[in-house]
Order: C-alpha cells, then sequence, then structure tokens
C-alpha cells in the first residue's frame, strides 16, 4: 500500500505541501517576466496537481530499489532518468496547458509568452521528483527501524513468556530422583509406604500439571500444592521437616500466578533443611490486611553449609514474576538473621489479570 | 572366622537420607565379602569415620550437610576407593566421567550396584596403576563454570577445619602439601599450589612465586629485596617472595 493512500489524512497534508509548492511556483512564473499573477496561478496550481500525482510513482521505485541492495551509482543513474522523464513530461503538460489557455480570450498570447519559462518547469521538475525519492527513502527507512523495535519488543514478550512457561511446567529433577530413590528403598523394607510415597508424588505432580497455562490460581490451591510437595519431601528427610503455618483464612481466596511459593518452599528444604543434620523448621506466614496479603517464609539453615551445587535461581524467578505482574504494587525482600533465612513479598489481594 | 573376615572389603556408606543408606544396605548385603564399618549422614561423620576405620571402600553422597561430597574426597587421602552416589548433578557427573570415578545415579538397580561394586574391587587389587585422580583435579572439574572455593575444608587426625577464603591469608606450597596460613594459624592440605590456584577467583587471589598465592586484600606493600627481586610485605607485616614474573603481575594489579 502507498503510505500517501493508507490514510485520508496523509493524501491531504500530501496535497496542502504541493499546493505551497504550487504557489512557490507561481511567484517563481512572476518574478522574471510578463506573466502575470492571475496567469501564473492558472498555469501553476493545475501543474502541481498533476505532478504531485506523478511524483507519487517515486515511492515504487524506491521501494523497488533499497540502497542495501543496489550500489550507489545505480541508483543515481536510476532515479536521475525517471527524473529527466518525469520532468520532460510535465514540461509537456505545461507547454500543453499553456497553449489550450492561450485559445481563450482571457488568457490570449499566454502560449507565447510562457515559452522561456519551461526550462524552469523542467528544472524544477527534475528537483521535485528526486525530492520525492529522498522523502520516500526517509518513509521506508523509518518504518524499517519501527518494524524491527516492534519486532524486537515482540521477541522478547514472546521470551518472557516461554521462560515462565518453562519454569512453572518443571519439577525439579532433584526432587524426582531422591523421591523415586526413597521409593526403591521403601520397596522391599515397607511396600505399603512405598505405595503411599507413589501415591504422593503422583499426587503432586497431577497438580503442577497444566500450571503452566494458568495466569492465576487461588491461594489456596497454591497452598495445597505446597502441602503435597512437603508430604513427599517429608518420607525422605522424616522428622527433618518442621512446618509451621499461620494462615490468614480470608487470604484464601486471593488469586496468585501459579507456583509462586512452591520454588520458596522447596528453596527452605533445599537450601534449609538439606543441610541441617538435626533438621528445621519451615515457617509460613500469611495475612491480609486492608487489601493487601503479605506472605512469610521463613526457614533454619546452617551458614556453614558447603557452597550450593545449583544455582539460587528460584528466588531471581519469584522477584521477577512478582514484578512483571504487579509491578511496584508488589514487594518482595530477602533476609538473612542468624540461623534464619526468610523471605517477604507483598502483592494486591484485589487484581485484574489479564489473560494472554 | 578371623582369616575370613580379614579378606572382607570394609566399607562406609556415606548419605544425609536415611532411605538412601537403606537401599545402599540392602545391596551390600548380598554380597557376603563386603562389610559396612560405618554408615554416616553427614561429611564430618564421613572424615571421621575414615580417619578411623580406614575402610577401603566408601559409597559417597554429593549432596550433604557440613561437607559435600566432594570437599569429603579431598580430606580422606587416595588409600580408600570412591563410588559416589547422586541424584543429579551435570556437572559432577561429567567430572565422573572425565576422570572415571565409579558413580551410581539415584534410583540404581541391584546390577548397576553391582557392576561398581566390581570396578571398585579392580581398583583396590590393581594397585598404583588404577589409583584415583587427585582428589582436588576431580573437585575442581565437578564445580559449575566460573564458580570458584568460598571455603576450603583442611583435616588434622580426624579433626575437620573450615577456613573461608577470605580469612586465607596467604598459601606456600610445601612438596605435596599446601600450607594455608590464616590468622597466625597453618593448616596443612595434601594439594598442589598450582591446583589450589585455578579453584581460586583471580580477582582476589594472585600467584606471586613459584610456591606462593597471596590474598590481595592482605597485600599492604612491595618493596625491593635484593638484586631485581621484590617481597610483598602483608598488613600482618609477613614478608612474601615475589618472582619476576609475579612482580610484573603485582604490579599491573596494584597500578590498575
Amino acid at each position: 500500500m502507498h503510505p500517501i493512500f493508507s490514510q485520508l489524512r496523509r493524501l491531504a497534508l500530501y496535497l496542502v505541501v504541493w499546493l505551497f509548492i504550487g504557489l512557490l511556483l507561481t511567484y517563481l512564473l512572476t518574478v522574471s517576466h510578463d506573466i502575470g499573477t492571475r496567469d501564473a496561478l492558472v498555469l501553476a496550481l493545475p501543474l502541481c496537481f498533476f505532478y504531485s500525482f506523478i511524483c507519487l510513482s517515486a515511492w515504487y521505485s524506491c521501494r523497488g530499489r533499497l540502497p542495501d541492495k543496489f550500489t550507489m551509482g545505480r541508483l543515481l543513474a536510476t532515479h536521475i532518468t525517471t527524473a529527466f522523464f518525469a520532468a520532460i513530461l510535465w514540461a509537456f503538460a505545461a507547454a500543453g496547458l499553456a497553449h489550450g489557455l492561450s485559445k481563450t480570450a482571457m488568457f490570449a498570447g499566454l502560449s507565447h509568452r510562457f515559452r522561456p519559462e519551461i526550462p524552469l518547469i523542467f528544472c524544477t521538475g527534475i528537483l521535485l521528483y528526486l525530492l520525492s525519492v529522498a522523502f520516500y527513502y526517509i518513509v521506508i527507512s523509518f518504518e524499517a527501524s519501527r518494524d524491527a523495535e516492534a519486532r524486537v519488543m515482540k521477541a522478547s514478550v514472546l521470551a518472557r513468556d516461554a521462560e515462565l512457561k518453562a519454569l512453572k511446567a518443571q519439577v525439579n529433577p532433584h526432587f524426582l530422583f531422591n523421591s523415586l530413590n526413597s521409593i526403591s528403598a521403601l520397596t522391599s523394607s515397607d511396600p505399603a509406604k512405598a505405595r503411599e510415597m507413589c501415591i504422593l508424588l503422583g499426587d503432586f505432580l497431577r497438580r503442577t500439571l497444566g500450571l503452566g497455562e494458568k495466569a492465576a490460581i487461588p491461594l489456596d490451591e497454591e497452598l495445597s500444592l505446597i502441602r503435597a510437595f512437603l508430604a513427599v519431601e517429608k518420607v525422605r528427610f522424616g522428622a527433618r521437616i518442621n512446618m509451621e503455618e499461620d494462615i490468614d483464612k480470608d487470604a484464601l481466596a486471593v488469586p496468585v500466578p501459579p507456583l509462586l511459593l512452591q520454588p520458596l518452599v522447596e528453596n527452605a528444604v533445599v537450601h534449609g533443611i538439606a543441610n541441617l543434620v538435626e533438621g528445621g523448621y519451615i515457617r509460613l506466614g500469611i495475612h491480609r490486611r486492608d487489601g493487601i496479603v503479605s506472605i512469610d517464609v521463613a526457614n533454619s539453615f546452617d551458614p556453614d553449609a558447603p557452597a550450593k551445587r545449583r544455582s539460587g535461581v528460584g528466588l531471581a524467578n519469584v522477584r521477577q514474576r512478582l514484578q512483571t505482574r504487579y509491578g511496584n504494587l508488589a514487594s518482595f525482600a530477602v533476609r538473612t538473621e542468624g540461623d534464619c533465612f526468610s523471605v517477604a513479598l507483598t502483592l494486591p489481594a484485589e487484581f485484574e489479570v489479564q489473560q494472554a | 572366622m578371623s582369616s575370613e573376615s580379614q579378606k572382607k572389603i570394609r566399607a562406609v556408606l556415606v548419605d544425609d537420607e536415611q532411605l538412601a543408606r537403606q537401599v545402599l544396605r540392602e545391596f551390600v548385603a548380598a554380597h557376603a565379602d563386603l562389610e559396612i564399618v560405618a554408615e554416616c549422614g553427614n561429611g564430618f561423620e564421613a572424615v571421621k569415620a575414615v580417619a578411623e576405620q580406614k575402610p577401603d571402600l566408601i559409597f559417597l553422597d554429593v549432596q550433604m550437610p557440613k561437607l559435600d561430597g566432594f570437599e569429603v574426597l579431598e580430606l580422606i587421602g587416595r588409600e580408600t576407593a570412591v563410588v559416589f552416589v547422586t541424584a543429579y548433578d551435570n556437572y559432577a557427573i561429567k567430572a565422573f566421567e572425565v576422570h572415571a570415578v565409579d558413580y551410581l545415579l539415584k534410583p540404581f538397580s541391584a546390577d548397576r550396584f553391582d557392576a561398581a561394586l566390581t570396578r571398585a574391587k579392580q581398583r583396590l587389587s590393581g594397585g598404583a596403576t588404577q589409583k584415583t585422580p587427585p582428589a582436588a583435579d576431580l573437585a575442581a572439574s565437578a564445580r559449575p563454570p566460573a564458580q570458584y572455593l568460598d571455603r576450603i575444608a583442611v583435616r588434622e587426625g580426624s579433626q575437620v577445619s573450615i577456613i573461608p577464603v577470605a580469612k586465607l591469608d596467604y598459601a606456600e606450597a610445601q612438596d605435596d602439601y599446601v600450607a594455608l596460613a590464616t590468622a597466625g594459624k597453618k593448616h596443612l592440605k595434601q594439594q598442589t599450589i598450582s591446583n589450589l590456584e585455578t579453584s581460586l577467583d583471580p580477582a582476589r587471589f594472585m600467584r606471586i612465586h613459584r610456591s606462593y598465592i597471596v590474598n590481595l586484600e592482605r597485600v599492604a606493600k612491595v618493596e625491593p629485596y635484593g638484586k631485581d627481586t621484590h617481597v610483598a610485605v602483608l598488613s600482618t607485616g609477613v614478608q612474601i617472595p615475589v618472582s619476576r614474573a609475579g612482580y610484573a603481575r603485582l604490579k599491573s594489579f596494584l597500578d590498575r
């Protein structure tokens, strides 16, 4: 689609510009010789109107000859040749118009008086055509850069979506393999317990399925997921895990991004409990006040534990997801105090989730 | 009876999860020539048990409280054959493969356990030719890339101490050992100085001499010492020789 025709407003603006060019040409015609203002106006305006449409064709030759595909010499040769023919066409049209007008009584002898101005029309024609070419090249590069920008934006949004989906869908392989190992241990010593562990693991995995597609789930559902996760981990770690909950009932229905808290609890197990010989506590506090839900996950840990062999991307991801979803309506803070590690986050209780 | 028990392979099981030890115990029970002399739930206990029991074989979990499997390996010497046991650890598994160390991935079958045991027995009877690789090399290649040590574990007898690298003043090569100087004390560890150098953050530690690595934060000044040699004076007052190459490196750091 030609950029001038794509919007009515643009076409109007284009014609206004050419009206000014017409007035300028009128002035040029009157300045040197014996053509009156009225005669010049009658010649220049229709001529410019006509030429404005000739110059529209420059768009097509520009679009077909992008600067990065042709040498400068070839581009110049093409456009100057086209400009030359366009200007000749215009000059003939001007001569024809003057000739036609001079047949009427009002403009008698105009053709004769106009003849010395033909070279001026020709030169102006070349110039105007080349200006159009330059204008269209600017339009093309502007649109290209805007397209590229839009593509980059779209790509980054897609990448973030994909990352979040992957994150949400992923079950930590450590967790899975260690749980299977526990089942392997129990099959011979305590088959009933082994079956129970299979059921718990199945329950947890089923709850995580399909969460990637959901934008939000009730906090209650997230808590069930956490409890299913801890039920499995309790088989592995036995009495080493002490879970304490302090949860406001009126916060249970609040929608939250799925798997927002589970990584925090998993962190508490992996980086806290797993490094403590005697085990430790995980405290989950959820409170709702004045439309704000505040969530605290605290756990004991060993400050002298071996260096982590897994990078702590969990926290960064939770922080980023809060930020993406709620902007500055949410907060996220990490604290280490002695042998207690805690994450505190707040988010609005009521929030319209825009579904993608 | 006593002659029979002397032939038995003496094994230590190390895993912080009771159920994980239970699987190992069950698989070990199928082998009459294998005897469990200790079960440990963390790295400290493991080092202690190895020092006291001098086992032939150790089944070693990688992720544990107190000391991880690699730290334990570095501390127990090379007379004990090691079979690592882990659930999932890309870098560790790659390192095991490169250094041809036996390992078991949880969950594992009795057959896989038997295969690892057979290999461990070959290693035990094969003598020096099939010795395990230097523990520090294995530990270094099992670390995720661009992750440097933030602590060093050392052992005196069955006593383990942990030195945070920030507390390390300098390290000095002494034959097959490095002496780690911290707060006026020196700890000996069986490791080459080059190996230690690669596991320390180069932004914080520098090899300034064939035999010395220094904590850059401790360097108070560098003084000439004799004909074209230098010494680094630490904030503790200790003087450490600086080689010509070391001086060039140190100077370009101090000029920055």
